[in-house]
């Protein structure tokens, strides 16, 4: 039976809660909501007696600030309830824990089928709303209706009705059915079944597929084993799952045919990845003794010191954060956790990083049907990954948002973790893993749901309207952290040798990888824990339910690794063993219902054969007005969305846990500037920093795709040397976001988009071998489209380079807010006539009336020179010349110089005449302030070092351009010697901050 | 040479400050060890061995239901005796930030009139909506009995939590614990030094700026703010002015807190 308990603060009691609610309403819904009362509701679906169920209720409820009631709460004044529930089958984990904690306070277990349902309730006062405002609020903000129940009572409907006693059961039989596919079909058919099923295969493959089990040789093999010609569908999805673009990277290995239309010059690439991203590695090598794994583990691995390397992996969770933000961006954040934990030996979590590119939150245009608001999408993104991130005590070093309407199809929801590793496990390499062949294959964590289903293949397709619900997967950051912690006690206990993480693919990719170290593997499918009944062996096989690893633990460990798990709480279970048959045998109990060789699922699929063809776009240039009014832009450039603070949000975000930072995500006299990069310590007690940072520059893609990543290498090298980072310990991770570049009818410009990946990737190669930085891990998503309601939308070629240094004693760090008045303000680096696609080329064209007019001059980089001056500015830092270090980026060095100064809350006067600029030609003031040149800073200086400062970086251009003030003014004179531009540092900063704290 | 102070940190269920709370007492000189709360509840490790007891910052069952509760009830009905024992023996309770809810909600603050069962206080929503991490000013009530504060005036350290606005179940509870030296920190402006109402120093709307609170023996403390979080003159915010300033100190802020409790357990519990 179900017994309802209701929990509500006391009258008179604030209830944030129900205050946020009404605030959002008002500023979003733009609707009149007067007060909003919440509650919660517990469903318990468990025998309880009367006196148990009372217990229940009593212990549950705050007696200081809660009332609550078995059944029903009285109702206060309202006019409309909202409740709102989760649909049957979707992750609750509020529920799982109340379960806990009512066999606590019962002591004793509830039977297996009892379960917790929770709800939340909203009494809305709001005389004035019609019901269709009170469907509206449930469903465009309160709840997604892919996921959760909304029910709406007018005040006299829920006098009227007695106490709500449903609950969501997921109702399945035990399932165990497994359907051969017939290929022996034509190709229209091969490619609707393809479709059909979301296996996201191409003709080709479906081809190459049908012919290895059609193969004579193979058939009767098969046949002992009670297969047919034909796959089962256990074996068609776990093809389609290894194949994915998600899990292969087949555009990444494609043969590509390209043409540079500019040059006639015509080359074929033999795999983007072997040839620019690998191959820039393998060349770093020798240079770099401290790369320990690289490309092929869950995370790229690093040396640190002689007891610590570490581990960092990025990605990204765009398609289910477009469908469901909080749950698609909480798997995302907990989903990246399981990597570089998953990698080598397994890695203790350190810090988190996060960015996202997205709709403008205040878009007020028509959106396409089917496509959440762009403020629902960042709000649950956001509050997705906070809880994610701070449940599992994991603090937080870089955040970041960039805006863009081409964002609003499909939002990019990068999300990237750090973790340690210590460099011997039981005295072996930590970041190597074995399998032996005997080993027993286990899996631990939480249980296997429909959640998640086709989850690799999905994201490896477009969006559009049929795209399974059942994709998104919540992630249950507790149930993870019960999983780490046991896991990281077993390993140093040294109960396994290998582990990796069920993400994208589930066991069909877990497994599926981890048998090729030993050469095979049989897994039994049905000793899976289930959540619920009604899942077919295929499903099992595939389902991306969260929290869960595998784990191969030899017959002598195993007895220990179980009970450990038991004391922990942790779910473990042993569902095969690994072999060296060269085959991945899936058995269903006694029964084989797949048999896959392992040298055909992971290099049976056909290469990709594309085509490229670079042809520059040609944009017109902005009209520069003849008198601009430069305080009013750099105010307004300030206020934009992409340059505002981004700080209400990122203060949601734990910074602290582990009591390690050391160059928070935000400095400044006033702790509210956003640091250039972070710097946490590697241990208590010793002087080893981890600096992270990052350049992501996608507007710069509108010109040329090449710059766009060449700006972005340098902008997070910069960032990270003028911090303190050594430039000898520096390492990259590319994560590349595209819009479809496979040329179709749905996509006829792909000849241009597979030429912007080529050109980003030869960036990629020619910067990082320049500087040295190598690329470790990364990961690409190439279907960032969404065609819904006919309107198609892609969007821009994104690159965010991630990069993780190392710096020896963290008491050199430097941060980049100016520090005392009087100081010498330098510029270093070379200002040219480079405003192309930048910040003010698009302000000033917005202005005019031609938004296209954005320029050509994209910014460059000279990698020999800038390499001169990160040399000087690590040199200046490391000898402690500097009060402050900033590598100005979007908005040039006028946003730049605000930044300092408004960090320190001091003002700078400076002399434009003065800054070094690209003699070919003279430059307007306005481009001196906000070109966007590479490999510059501006730095402080204090008046006593100026000998010594000039001295060490007298080889590179730089020039004293000012100094600091202590009355909190910007007075800048032009080249003429008069005042362009003069502005009260403390306005300017306060602009800044009201456009994203307004919401 | 073996230190004589044991500190005990429970571990488990989503509590996660367990590296720097040790740290915190190894720096003040004892010897602090991690136990899973399972070891103790299924007797293999024991309270007793210990001097000190802390109840860490993190998420215990992920702040289900709300925060601290689902951990304190399980504390309740499987370590109700020996948590009771710990405290008539005089020895010390620490609760931070999570820790701090969960003695809360378990009834052991504030321990009016020698009752360390029964729910008088709480740690709700922030009146702000959401989980706030910032640095905050602190000033210590020098008429506290608290052993963990003495000699500390004024502290700078990290807040991080949704549910921090501190309340009672209603006046007569507030007063006493204003009366009688309970209120141990209140939240203060940096400017003017005093307690205030007004956000962001005063975080979380807390009743009386009120942000840890001690038992009426000063051996039991909770705070929500995180001393753990400040135990290197490198976590300070400002550290780099500091430098800069010549007026970077030995150690950080937050380790006076340990070296309290540990000072004050080997001189009266070993």
């Amino acid at each position: 039976m179900v017994h309802r308990i209701e929990i509500g603060p006391k009258l008179g009691v604030n209830d944030a809660r129900g205050n946020g609610v009404v605030a959002n309403v008002r500023t979003f819904l733009h609707m009149d909501v007067s007060a909003c009362r919440t509650r919660s509701v517990y469903k318990v679906h468990a025998d309880l007696t009367a006196d148990e169920a009372e217990r229940v209720r009593e212990e549950l409820a705050d007696p200081v600030i809660q009332d609550s009631a078995l059944g029903r709460l009285d109702a206060p004044n309202f006019d409309w309830l909202i409740t709102i529930g989760f649909r049957p089958g979707v992750t609750d984990n509020v529920g799982r824990t109340a379960r806990t904690a009512i066999e606590d306070i019962l002591g004793r277990k509830l039977a297996d089928a009892d379960a917790v349902f929770t709800e939340a309730q909203y009494f809305l006062v709001a005389p004035s709303l019609a019901r269709e405002q009170a469907e509206h609020i449930g469903t465009d903000l309160l709840a997604n209706k892919l996921i959760e129940t909304i029910r709406v009572q007018a005040a006299d409907e829920w006098r009227a009705a007695e106490a709500d006693l449903s609950v969501p059961l997921m109702l399945g039989e035990p399932s165990r059915e497994v359907r051969t596919v017939d290929l022996q079909v034509s190709d229209d058919e091969l490619l609707r079944i393809s479709s059909d099923g979301i296996l996201a295969l191409s003709l080709e493959e479906m081809q190459a597929v049908r012919g290895y089990f059609a193969d004579p040789a193979r058939v009767e093999d098969r046949q002992a084993l009670g297969l047919g010609p034909s796959p089962s569908d256990v074996e068609l999805e776990l093809l389609a799952q290894t194949w994915s673009e998600h899990c292969k990277h087949k555009i990444f290995n494609a043969e590509i045919d390209y043409t540079d239309a500019t040059t006639g010059e015509h080359t074929v690439i033999h795999s983007l990845f072997n040839t620019f991203i690998r191959r820039s590695t393998e060349e770093l090598r020798e240079k770099c003794p401290w790369l320990l794994s690289v490309f092929h583990d869950n995370a790229g691995v690093i040396a640190f010191t002689d007891d610590w390397s570490v581990a960092y992996k990025v990605e990204t969770h765009n398609s289910p954060s477009a469908l469901d933000p909080y749950g698609g961006a909480m798997t995302g954040i907990v989903g990246v956790n399981r990597d570089p934990f998953g990698t080598g030996r397994s890695g203790q979590l350190q810090i988190n990083v996060w960015g996202y590119c997205l709709g403008s939150p205040f878009f007020d245009g028509k959106l396409p049907e089917g496509l959440l608001h762009p403020r629902r999408i960042r709000d649950g993104v956001h509050k997705g990954v906070i809880d994610g991130g701070n449940q599992s005590g994991i603090p937080y070093a870089r955040g970041w948002e960039i805006f863009d309407e081409r964002y609003l199809g499909k939002p990019l929801v990068y999300c990237g973790t750090v973790s340690k590793m210590p460099r011997l496990v039981c005295g072996e390499p930590s970041e190597k893993k074995y399998v032996k062949p005997g080993d027993l294959v286990v899996m631990a964590g939480g249980r296997i749901g429909k959640d998640g289903i086709h989850g690799a293949t999905f994201s490896s397709e477009e969006l559009r309207s049929e795209s399974p619900a059942q994709a998104v997967q919540i992630g249950d950051p507790i149930t993870q952290k019960k999983l780490t912690d046991f896991l990281l006690e077993a390993r140093d206990k040294g109960l396994f040798a290998a582990i990796t993480d069920n993400g994208a693919g589930g066991l069909s990719s877990s497994i599926g990888e981890m048998c090729t170290y030993s050469g095979g593997a049989v897994l039994d499918l049905a000793k899976a824990p289930l959540k619920y009944d009604g899942l077919d062996p295929w499903e099992i096989l595939v389902s991306e339910a969260q929290e869960r690893m595998s784990i191969a633990v030899s017959h002598e460990h195993i007895d220990e690794f179980l009970a450990l798990a038991e004391r922990r709480e942790v779910e473990a279970i042993v569902l095969g063993t690994f072999n060296d048959s060269g085959k991945f045998h899936i058995k269903y109990g006694e029964r084989t219902v797949g048999c896959v060789d392992l040298d055909f699922m992971h290099d049976g699929h056909p290469t990709y054969r594309l085509k490229a063809v670079w042809e520059p776009r040609s944009h017109p240039e902005p009209e520069l007005p003849a008198e601009p009014d430069l305080n009013r832009a750099l105010a307004d450039l300030l206020a934009d969305l992409n340059l505002c603070s981004v700080e209400k949000k990122s203060r949601c975000y734990d910074h602290e846990v582990k009591g390690l930072s050391v160059v928070k995500p935000f400095v400044g006299v006033n702790n509210d500037t956003p640091s250039d990069a972070s710097v946490f310590l590697l241990d208590y007690g010793r002087p080893e920093g981890i600096v992270l940072t990052e350049g992501i520059l996608p507007h710069y893609s509108d010109v040329d795709t090449y710059h766009m990543v060449a700006s972005c290498i340098d902008l997070a090298v910069r960032r990270a040397v003028g911090t303190g980072a050594s430039l000898d310990h520096m390492a990259g991770l590319d994560n590349f976001c595209w819009p479809d570049p496979v040329q179709s009818d749905k996509t006829p410009d792909g000849h241009y988009k597979l030429a912007q990946l080529v050109r980003a990737n030869q960036a990629l190669y020619d910067y990082t071998t320049a500087f040295a930085v190598p690329l470790i891990s990364g990961k690409d998503s190439m279907k960032n489209d969404s065609t819904r309601g006919g309107v198609k939308i892609s969007i821009p070629p994104t690159l965010l380079f991630s990069l993780i240094a190392k710096m020896d004693d963290v008491g050199k760090a430097v941060t980049m807010d100016a520090k005392c008045a009087g100081d010498l303000v330098y510029v270093l680096g070379v200002t040219a006539d480079e405003l192309g696609a930048t910040d003010y080329a698009r302000y000033v064209a917005q202005q005019s009336g031609r938004p296209e007019a954005i320029g050509n001059h994209v910014p460059q980089v000279d990698a020999e020179r800038a390499l001169a001056v990160f040399r000087a500015v690590s040199a200046a830092v490391s000898g402690g010349l500097v009060h402050s270090v900033h590598a100005p980026g979007r908005g040039g060095l006028a946003v730049g110089l605000a930044k300092v100064a408004f960090g320190g809350e001091l003002g700078i006067t400076a002399d434009l005449a003065k800054v070094p600029a690209t003699s070919v030609c003279c430059l307007r003031d306005d481009q001196l302030l906000f070109s966007e040149s590479n490999s510059r800073f501006v730095i402080t200086v204090a008046p006593g070092q100026r000998e010594a400062f000039e001295a060490l970086v007298g080889a590179v251009p730089f020039a004293c351009i000012g100094t600091v003030t202590e009355a909190p003014r910007l007075v800048i004179a032009g080249q003429d010697g008069s005042t362009v531009l003069d502005a009260d540092v403390m306005e300017l900063k306060a602009g800044w901050k009201a456009t994203l704290d307004a919401i | 040479m073996p230190s004589d102070v044991r500190a005990l940190i429970i571990t488990g269920f989503g509590l996660n400050c367990e590296a720097e709370t040790s740290h915190g007492f190894r720096m003040a000189g004892a010897a602090p060890e991690q136990v899973h709360l399972n070891d103790l509840l299924d007797g293999q490790r024991a309270l007793d061995e210990f001097h000190i007891l802390a109840f860490i910052g993190g998420f215990s069952f992920g702040d289900h239901i709300a925060s601290g509760r689902v951990l304190a009830n399980r504390l309740k009905h499987r370590m109700e005796e020996p948590i009771q024992r710990f405290i008539a023996d005089g020895k010390l309770v620490i609760g931070i930030c999570n820790g701090f809810q969960t003695m809360a909600k378990l009834g052991i603050l504030p321990g009016l009139d020698g009752d360390y069962r029964r729910q008088t206080v709480t740690l709700m929503d922030n009146d702000c909506g959401t989980f706030r991490d910032a640095w905050v000013h602190l000033a210590a009530n020098a008429e506290s009995p608290c052993v963990f504060t003495r000699g500390i005036d004024r502290l700078y350290v990290p807040v991080r939590h949704g549910e921090g606005k501190f309340a009672t179940l209603d006046a007569p509870v507030l007063q006493r614990l204003e009366s009688e030296g309970m209120v141990v920190f209140r939240y203060v402006d940096a400017d003017t030094g005093e307690p205030t109402d007004a956000f962001p120093h005063n975080p979380n709307g807390s009743v009386r700026a009120i942000a840890g609170i001690c038992d009426p023996t000063g051996r039991v403390f909770g705070m929500m703010p995180h001393p753990e979080a400040h135990l290197f003159v490198h976590n300070h915010p400002q550290w780099v002015r500091q430098r800069i300033a010549g007026t970077l100190p030995a150690e950080g802020e937050g380790v006076a807190i340990f070296r309290n409790a540990v000072g004050f357990a080997r001189g009266e519990l070993l």
